[in-house]
C-alpha cells in the first residue's frame, strides 16, 4: 500500500510541484492550501507524512504543527517542515514546534523523497 | 526539481494573483502611509505575496527574479515586524519595487530573467537602505540555490566499495523526541539499510514508573553499524533529531591507539589515508552548532540529555492551536481557455438550432400554448439561461487591469512632473477575458493622455483653486447590457478653441464652420490629431485618439468624450460584455441574407426616388442633410448576381469619419447573432468579418463595413464624386431617416 502524504502549502506552484513530484514516486498525495485546511484535512486524509510550508494566511506552519501535534491521532505523525527561510533558527522554531525534519526549497525530487523515507522508514520504501 | 511546463504555466499564473494582491497591500499601506488605520492583515498578506514569488521563481532557477524578491522581502519583513514603520517615501519605493518585481516576473516568462538589470540593481540598493543593511553583494545570494539550514560536515567520505567499516554510535536522544514525530525503529531500519546494525539498550534513565511519562523517552542506545558507506551517510540518518539527541559516531578501527584529547585528525582529511579518526559529534543547537569539529570518543558528554527535561517542547503542553471550523478551500477550479471556448461554440450551436426549431415549429402549426409549445418555451428559456452562464465563464474581473492602469498613471506623473491619484471603481466588473486583453493599449494610451494633456500642473491647480495632487477615476459600471468604463480627470477639460484652430490649420475642418461643444471634442478622434504643441514622451508615440477609438472599435466598443471647462473631461468607452455573439441587422442584399454590426450604423434611410444622383457610369450619391454621401453598391462588392435595389440605405461612418450609405434589398429583423470565425474554416473574405447561422439554417455573412467600403470605392475617386455632387444637388433631400438605430 502506498504511502499517504499531506502536503500544505499555500502556493499552487509549489502545491503542483510537489504533487507531481510526489505522485511519481507513488506516494498519494493529498494538498491543502494552508495550515488551518491541513488541520482539517489530517481527519479525512490520514496521512502517513506531512509536508507544510511555514508561511501561510490563516493558519501558519508553526500553527499547523502544534495543532497537529495537541491531537491525540497525530501526534505522532512525521512531520515535515517545506521551507525558503533562511534564518538561523528556523530549524529550531520548527523542531520546537514538534517538526520532524525539513526539506529546503527550491527542493529536488531525490531530497525530497529521502527526507520522507528518512521519517517514515521502511513503510516509504514501498 | 526542474518545473514541467505546466507547472510554469501555473506559477506564473499564480505570479499574477500575488502580483495583484501586493498591488491591493501595498494600496493600503500608502494609505496607512498617510494617516489611516493599520490592517493587521496587510503587511503579512504582501510579505507572503512576495515570499511565494520568491519560492516558485526559485524552483525554476530564475534567479534574478529570486534575488530581487529576496530584497524586496527584506523590507517587507521590517514592516511585518514593525522595525520600520510606512512612510510615505516609503510606499513609493513599495510601490516602484512592486513594478519592477512586475517587470520582472514578466521577464521571466517571456525566457529572461538578467540578473544584471542596472535598474533592478539600484532599486534592490534602495531596498536593502530602506531596511537598514547594505547592499547585498552579487555572491550574497539568499533564497539561491544553496541549502541555508545545513552546514557542511567537512568530512570524509567513504566511498561505496571501499572496504566496510565498523562505527559504534551513542544515540542518546532527549525525552521529547516522540512529540516531534520521531521513531528510533525508523532511524535503526535506515541505519540497517546500510549494512549489519547490533542495537542495545540502555536504560539508565528510566524513571520510577510513578514519574515515568509514557509518551517520552528515557532510553538510551547504543548501535554497531559496519558498513561501507562513508560517515556522511550515517549522519544523514541522524540529520533531523540534530538537537533532539545526544549522538556518538566513531569509527571502530580509530578508537583504541589514538590520543584521547581530540589530537588526531581535523575531520576535514579525505581519510584515505587510513590513519584519521571517522568521529563526529552531532549536536546542533543551531546557531552555536560547531559540526566541523569533531569530538574524540573519549571526550563524551557529560550531560548525555541535552535539551532534556527543563524544555519540554511547547507542542506537548500547547492548546489546540485552532478550532477545526471547516473554511472553504478556494472554490475554483481552472480550466484550459479552448474547452471553455469549445463550450461556447457548442452552445451557440445550441442556441442556433434552438432557434431553427421554433421555426420549424412555427411553420407546423403548432400553438405556443400547446404541450409542444409550452415546453419548448422552457427550452428556450433554459438555453439561453446556460448560453449567458458560459459566456459568464469567459468573463473575468476588469480589477487586473485597473491596478495596471495605477502603475500607468504613477509612471505618466513621474515623467511629466505632476502629482496624480487614481481612484478606481466597480473593480469587480467582468468583461470578457478577450475584451479585457484588448481593452489594455487603448486604456493605457487614454490614462497617458488623461495624466499628460488633461491634468493641470500643481500651480495651475492651485491657482485654479483646486488640490495640487490632480485626481483621476476610473470606472467600470454595467449598463444595458454593456459595460461601461469610464476615464475621468478634474483638469481643466478640453481647450476647444485650440483644437479647433488645429484642425483648421491641419485642414480637418473649413475655417467658417460651425461647429458644436460636441463636434468640436470629436475632432480629438480624428487621424493624427495631437493637441500637444510638442509630441511629448508620454502620449505621443504617434499615435493618436483616432488609433484608441479603433482599437475600441475592433472590439465592439463605442468612445465618446464629455469635457467641462475648467472641470475635467471625461472618456466613456462601452463595450460589449461578450466576443461571441454581436447583435447585428439583418439584411437581404440580391437575395442573400446578410448580417451588419449594429453598432456600425448610424441611420438607416428610405431614399425618395430623385434623391440619389448618379455621377458616372458606376457611382452615386445621396444627400442626407447638408452632406453628400456617396452610394455603396454592397451587392456589386461581393460580386453578387445583380445590383441591390438600393430601396434602403444604411448610413455608416469610417474611421476616418467618412460616411457612406450602402445599398441594400431589405431589412428583415434585428437580432442578436452568434459569431462563427470564416478564416478559420474557409479563408478571409474581403469585406466579410465572419459568419453566422441563422434561424432557418442558412449560413448569413458578417459585414465588416470599413472593409466593405474600401473594396467598393477608391477614396480619392469617391471624395471626388462627392465634390461634384454636392454642387450638383443643391436641394434634394432625401425622406428621413427611417429609424435611427443608434
Amino acid at each position: 500500500m502506498s504511502l499517504t502524504v499531506l502536503a500544505i502549502d499555500d502556493s499552487r506552484t509549489i502545491r503542483e510541484m510537489l504533487n507531481a513530484a510526489l505522485s511519481e514516486a507513488g506516494f498519494l498525495v493529498h494538498l491543502a492550501v494552508d495550515g488551518q485546511d491541513g488541520l482539517d484535512k489530517l481527519g479525512e486524509t490520514a496521512p502517513d507524512v506531512v509536508i507544510t510550508d511555514i508561511n501561510m494566511p490563516k493558519l501558519d506552519g508553526f500553527g499547523f504543527i502544534k495543532g497537529a501535534r495537541a491531537r491525540q491521532d497525530y501526534c505522532a505523525v512525521p512531520i515535515l517542515v517545506l521551507t525558503t527561510e533562511s534564518a538561523a533558527d528556523l530549524k529550531a522554531r520548527a523542531r520546537d514546534a514538534g517538526a520532524t525534519g525539513w526539506i529546503v526549497k527550491p527542493f529536488d525530487e531525490m531530497r525530497l523523497i529521502s527526507a520522507i523515507q528518512r521519517v517514515a522508514g521502511l513503510r516509504a520504501a514501498g | 526539481m526542474s518545473g514541467a511546463p505546466d507547472i510554469r504555466t501555473t506559477f506564473f499564473q499564480e505570479c499574477d494573483e500575488l502580483l495583484e494582491a501586493l498591488n491591493d497591500g501595498l494600496t493600503s499601506v500608502q494609505d496607512q502611509a498617510s494617516g489611516a488605520d493599520a490592517d493587521p492583515e496587510v503587511m503579512p498578506a504582501i510579505f507572503r505575496a512576495v515570499h511565494s514569488i520568491k519560492g516558485g521563481a526559485g524552483a525554476f532557477g530564475l534567479n534574478a527574479l529570486v534575488r530581487f524578491a529576496h530584497a524586496f522581502e527584506t523590507v517587507l519583513d521590517h514592516l511585518r515586524s514593525d522595525r520600520l514603520s510606512p512612510t510615505p517615501e516609503l510606499a513609493t519605493l513599495l510601490f516602484r519595487a512592486g513594478d519592477k518585481l512586475t517587470d520582472l516576473v514578466t521577464a521571466a516568462r517571456d525566457g529572461q530573467d538578467d540578473p544584471d538589470d542596472p535598474a533592478a540593481k539600484a532599486l534592490m540598493g534602495e531596498l536593502a537602505a530602506a531596511s537598514g543593511a547594505p547592499p547585498e553583494s552579487d555572491e550574497d545570494e539568499a533564497g539561491g540555490d544553496e541549502d541555508f539550514g545545513f552546514v557542511p560536515m567537512g568530512l570524509p567520505v567513504n566511498l561505496p566499495g571501499s572496504s566496510p567499516t565498523r562505527y559504534r554510535i551513542a544515540f542518546s536522544p532527549s525525552r521529547r523526541l516522540y512529540a516531534n514525530g520521531h521513531d528510533p525503529l525508523v532511524l535503526f531500519e535506515a541505519l540497517g539499510a546500510l549494512g549489519p546494525l547490533e542495537v542495545a539498550v540502555e536504560t539508565g534513565r528510566l524513571p520510577d514508573l510513578g514519574t515515568l511519562e509514557p509518551d517520552e523517552n528515557y532510553i538510551d542506545w547504543r548501535l554497531t553499524l559496519e558498513t561501507e558507506q562513508g560517515l556522511d551517510a550515517i549522519e544523514e540518518v541522524f540529520e533531523f533529531v540534530e538537537g533532539l539527541a545526544e549522538i556518538e559516531i566513531c569509527a571502530e578501527d580509530d578508537l583504541p591507539e589514538e590520543e584521547p584529547d581530540g589530537g588526531t585528525d581535523d575531520g576535514t582529511d579525505d581519510g584515505q589515508d587510513g590513519g584519521g579518526e571517522d568521529t563526529a559529534k552531532v549536536d546542533d543547537a543551531p546557531p552555536a552548532a560547531q559540526p566541523a569539529t569533531p569530538v574524540p570518543p573519549a571526550a563524551a558528554p557529560a550531560q548525555p540529555a541535552a535539551a532534556s527535561p527543563a524544555a519540554r517542547p511547547p507542542a506537548s503542553a500547547a492548546a489546540p492551536a485552532a478550532p477545526a471550523s471547516a473554511p472553504p478551500a478556494s472554490a475554483t477550479i481552472r480550466v484550459d481557455l479552448e474547452r471553455v471556448d469549445g463550450l461556447i461554440n457548442a452552445v451557440g450551436e445550441l442556441v442556433i438550432h434552438q432557434a431553427m426549431i421554433a421555426q420549424k415549429l412555427t411553420e407546423a402549426g403548432v400553438a405556443w400554448n400547446s404541450d409542444i409549445g409550452a415546453g419548448f418555451d422552457v427550452f428556450r428559456n433554459l438555453t439561453s439561461e446556460i448560453q449567458e452562464r458560459v459566456m459568464a465563464i469567459r468573463a473575468q474581473p476588469i480589477k487586473p487591469l485597473f491596478q495596471r492602469m495605477a502603475r500607468i498613471v504613477r509612471e505618466a506623473a513621474a515623467i511629466s512632473g505632476k502629482t496624480a491619484q487614481l481612484r478606481t471603481e466597480g473593480e469587480g466588473t467582468e468583461v470578457d477575458k478577450t475584451v479585457i486583453e484588448r481593452l489594455a493599449e487603448p486604456l493605457t494610451h487614454i490614462l497617458r493622455n488623461a495624466v499628460d494633456h488633461g491634468l493641470e500642473n500643481a500651480e495651475t491647480r492651485v491657482a485654479a483653486g483646486k488640490k495640487p495632487t490632480g485626481l483621476i477615476s476610473l470606472s467600470a459600471t454595467y449598463r444595458s447590457g454593456r459595460v461601461v468604463i469610464e476615464v475621468a480627470d478634474d483638469g481643466a477639460g478640453i481647450n476647444r478653441e485650440r483644437v479647433r484652430s488645429i484642425a483648421v490649420e491641419r485642414g480637418l475642418i473649413d475655417p467658417a464652420a460651425e461647429l458644436s461643444e460636441g463636434e468640436i471634442d470629436k475632432l480629438l478622434f480624428m487621424p493624427g490629431f495631437s493637441t500637444a504643441s510638442e509630441v511629448s514622451d508620454l502620449s505621443g508615440r504617434g499615435v493618436g485618439m483616432d488609433v484608441v477609438k479603433r482599437a475600441i472599435q475592433q472590439i465592439g466598443g463605442r468612445i465618446s468624450i464629455h469635457s467641462a471647462a475648467g472641470k475635467g473631461t471625461t472618456l466613456s468607452i462601452s463595450l460589449p460584455l461578450t466576443l461571441a455573439v454581436l447583435d447585428g441587422i439583418l439584411i437581404e442584399l440580391c437575395g442573400e441574407t446578410m448580417v451588419i454590426p449594429i453598432t456600425a450604423v448610424i441611420e438607416t434611410l428610405r431614399p425618395q426616388p430623385g434623391d440619389i444622383h448618379a455621377i458616372g457610369p458606376e457611382q452615386s450619391v445621396v444627400k442626407v442633410r447638408d452632406t453628400v454621401v456617396p452610394v455603396v453598391d454592397l451587392g456589386q462588392v461581393f460580386g453578387l448576381s445583380g445590383k441591390s435595389s438600393g430601396e434602403i440605405l444604411l448610413l455608416v461612418e469610417t474611421e476616418n469619419r467618412d460616411r457612406y450609405a450602402l445599398a441594400v434589398d431589405a431589412i428583415r429583423d434585428q437580432s442578436q447573432v452568434v459569431i462563427k470565425g470564416l478564416e478559420g474554416n474557409y479563408r478571409h473574405v474581403a469585406g466579410i468579418s465572419a459568419a453566422t447561422i441563422l434561424g432557418d439554417g442558412r449560413i448569413a455573412l458578417i459585414i465588416d463595413p470599413e472593409e466593405a467600403v474600401s473594396q467598393a470605392v477608391p477614396p480619392p475617386l469617391a471624395a471626388a464624386a462627392a465634390a461634384a455632387a454636392a454642387a450638383a444637388t443643391a436641394s434634394s433631400q432625401p425622406q428621413a431617416a427611417l429609424s435611427s438605430v443608434r
